[in-house]
């Protein structure tokens, strides 16, 4: 589905991303871990342009996406994005942040919308904050409410970058059992994480960014049991 | 010392004649002078070197000569070029060229002040740069803006003033005519003051009001 060759990204001298190769395939789960600093969120970032690759190629289903004639608003349509700090758009309500996407840019008329939003919203268990503004949601809330604002445009993948970490402990769970749920259903996800839990539950494979390169991949039980790198063995050893 | 005031029971029309024509040289200015400082502002923040220079110049140009000599220039200096216009369509002009640069600096303020974040959310749905700009950072950034847009509102209200050196017959015209009916030269200008007092103190409670109702979520 994407497929990333040669990835290079480099902020004036730093070099942050240094050539990466890279697969994911349809319906499946693909976490990177790493330590900070690793280029995992920039990798990521990549994927739907939202950071300009230096040099480098990604393809979305076989069509390359990197390069000045690519369509990237019809490609961003179709790869759903969860970000750390939300996003939610603060001077909308709850329901108007998951319609706006699908009205402006697909042109849905406001009961296609509606209906697809109030569905999305049960689903991640939201429906009585449909009248809400994101103001007064609690971070939780706030996140499941960003993941079906991503699901409304009806994406064919989802890339989440790392989407638990300014949430308050309490609230993590309720975010995971939302991507859990979303995993099962098939969706292919990418997803840069710190919950090593989750990443070995949930993850179909799992790559090891350090450096801006990626040290190690396979499928998550293997690579946390028996990670044959020195580094990953290091960064395991100090999250498990 | 004593005020005499009396000179109000005759000439009261005057001023409400010229209060009427400082609102609408101010009504005129405020509303194009913001939209042309909206225009400014995106272009400023636009992608392209020229652009950005080009407004860039205008603003600091602007806001570097006095309002006055800009007034002359438009209503008298450019008769040298044909261009001659009335002159109630000429301070229009100077006070939406005017208002607009600071307008610029205030909208490229707010614009900039909105998290990045918001921007990648909407880029990553699939909006475009325009739509992003119009639908997701603009009616945040006006609110914040708020505050600094009635500011301008009012330096545009008190500034009209100086469009009656090309005999434009505002309020502050209104006064100087009393002044040289009754020979008094205190009392018609706070008569004046008064007016445009008025004028601002309103304007600044209804945006006050407004900023209030958006202010509540």
């Amino acid at each position: 589905m994407i497929r990333v060759s040669e990835l290079r990204k480099s902020y004036g001298k730093h070099e942050v991303l240094k050539g990466i190769d890279a697969e994911i395939r349809k319906g499946e789960v693909v976490v990177i871990i790493g330590p900070s600093g690793s280029g995992k969120s920039t990798f990521l970032r990549c994927l739907n342009r939202l950071e300009e690759p230096s040099s480098g190629g990604v393809y979305f289903e076989g069509r390359m996406i990197t390069g000045k004639q690519a369509d990237l608003n019809a490609t961003r349509q179709q790869m759903g994005m969860v970000f750390q700090h939300f996003n939610l758009f603060p001077h909308m309500s709850v329901l108007d942040n998951l319609t706006i996407g699908p009205r402006k840019i697909k042109k849905l008329s406001k009961d296609e919308a509606e209906a697809i939003a109030v569905d999305l919203l049960r689903k991640v268990g939201l429906e009585d904050k449909r009248d809400a503004f994101p103001g007064s949601l609690s971070g939780g809330q706030k996140q499941r409410i960003a993941i079906a604002r991503a699901l409304a445009m009806q994406p064919d993948v989802m890339l989440f970058d790392e989407p638990t970490s300014a949430l308050d402990p309490e609230m993590v769970g309720e975010v995971l059992d939302v991507m859990k749920q979303l995993a099962m259903n098939g969706m292919t996800m990418a997803i840069v994480t710190h919950e090593m839990g989750f990443a070995r539950e949930v993850g179909d494979r799992l790559l090891f960014m350090d450096g801006g390169v990626i040290v190690e991949e396979g499928v998550p039980k293997d690579v946390f049991l028996q990670p044959r790198h020195a580094r990953t063995q290091e960064f395991l050893s100090k999250v498990l | 010392m004593h005020f005499d005031y009396s000179f109000l029971g005759e000439y009261w029309p005057t001023y409400l004649r010229g209060a009427w024509h400082t609102l609408q040289l101010s009504f005129f200015g405020v509303i194009l002078g913001t939209l042309l400082g909206v225009g400014f502002a995106l272009l400023r923040i636009s992608r392209v070197r020229l652009l950005q220079f080009l407004a860039m110049a205008y603003i600091e140009v602007i806001r570097g000569t006095p309002f006055m000599v800009q007034i002359l220039i438009i209503h008298f200096g450019l008769t040298e070029f044909g261009i001659d216009l009335p002159p109630f369509m000429s301070a229009v002009v100077a006070l939406t060229i005017n208002s607009a640069a600071y307008m610029a600096e205030v909208f490229r303020a707010g614009i900039e002040a909105i998290d990045k974040g918001q921007t990648e959310a909407a880029r990553s749905l699939g909006m475009t740069r325009g739509m992003t700009m119009r639908l997701i950072v603009l009616p945040q950034a006006f609110r914040s803006m708020l505050p600094a847009i009635g500011n301008e509102f009012i330096v545009i209200i008190k500034d009209s003033s100086l469009v009656s050196v090309i005999g434009i017959a505002e309020l502050m015209y209104s006064a100087r005519t009393v002044q040289g009916i009754t020979y008094q030269p205190m009392e018609p200008l706070i008569a004046a003051a008064a007016g445009y007092f008025i004028l601002t103190f309103t304007v600044s409670k209804l945006l006050g009001a407004l900023e209030r109702r958006l202010g509540s979520r």
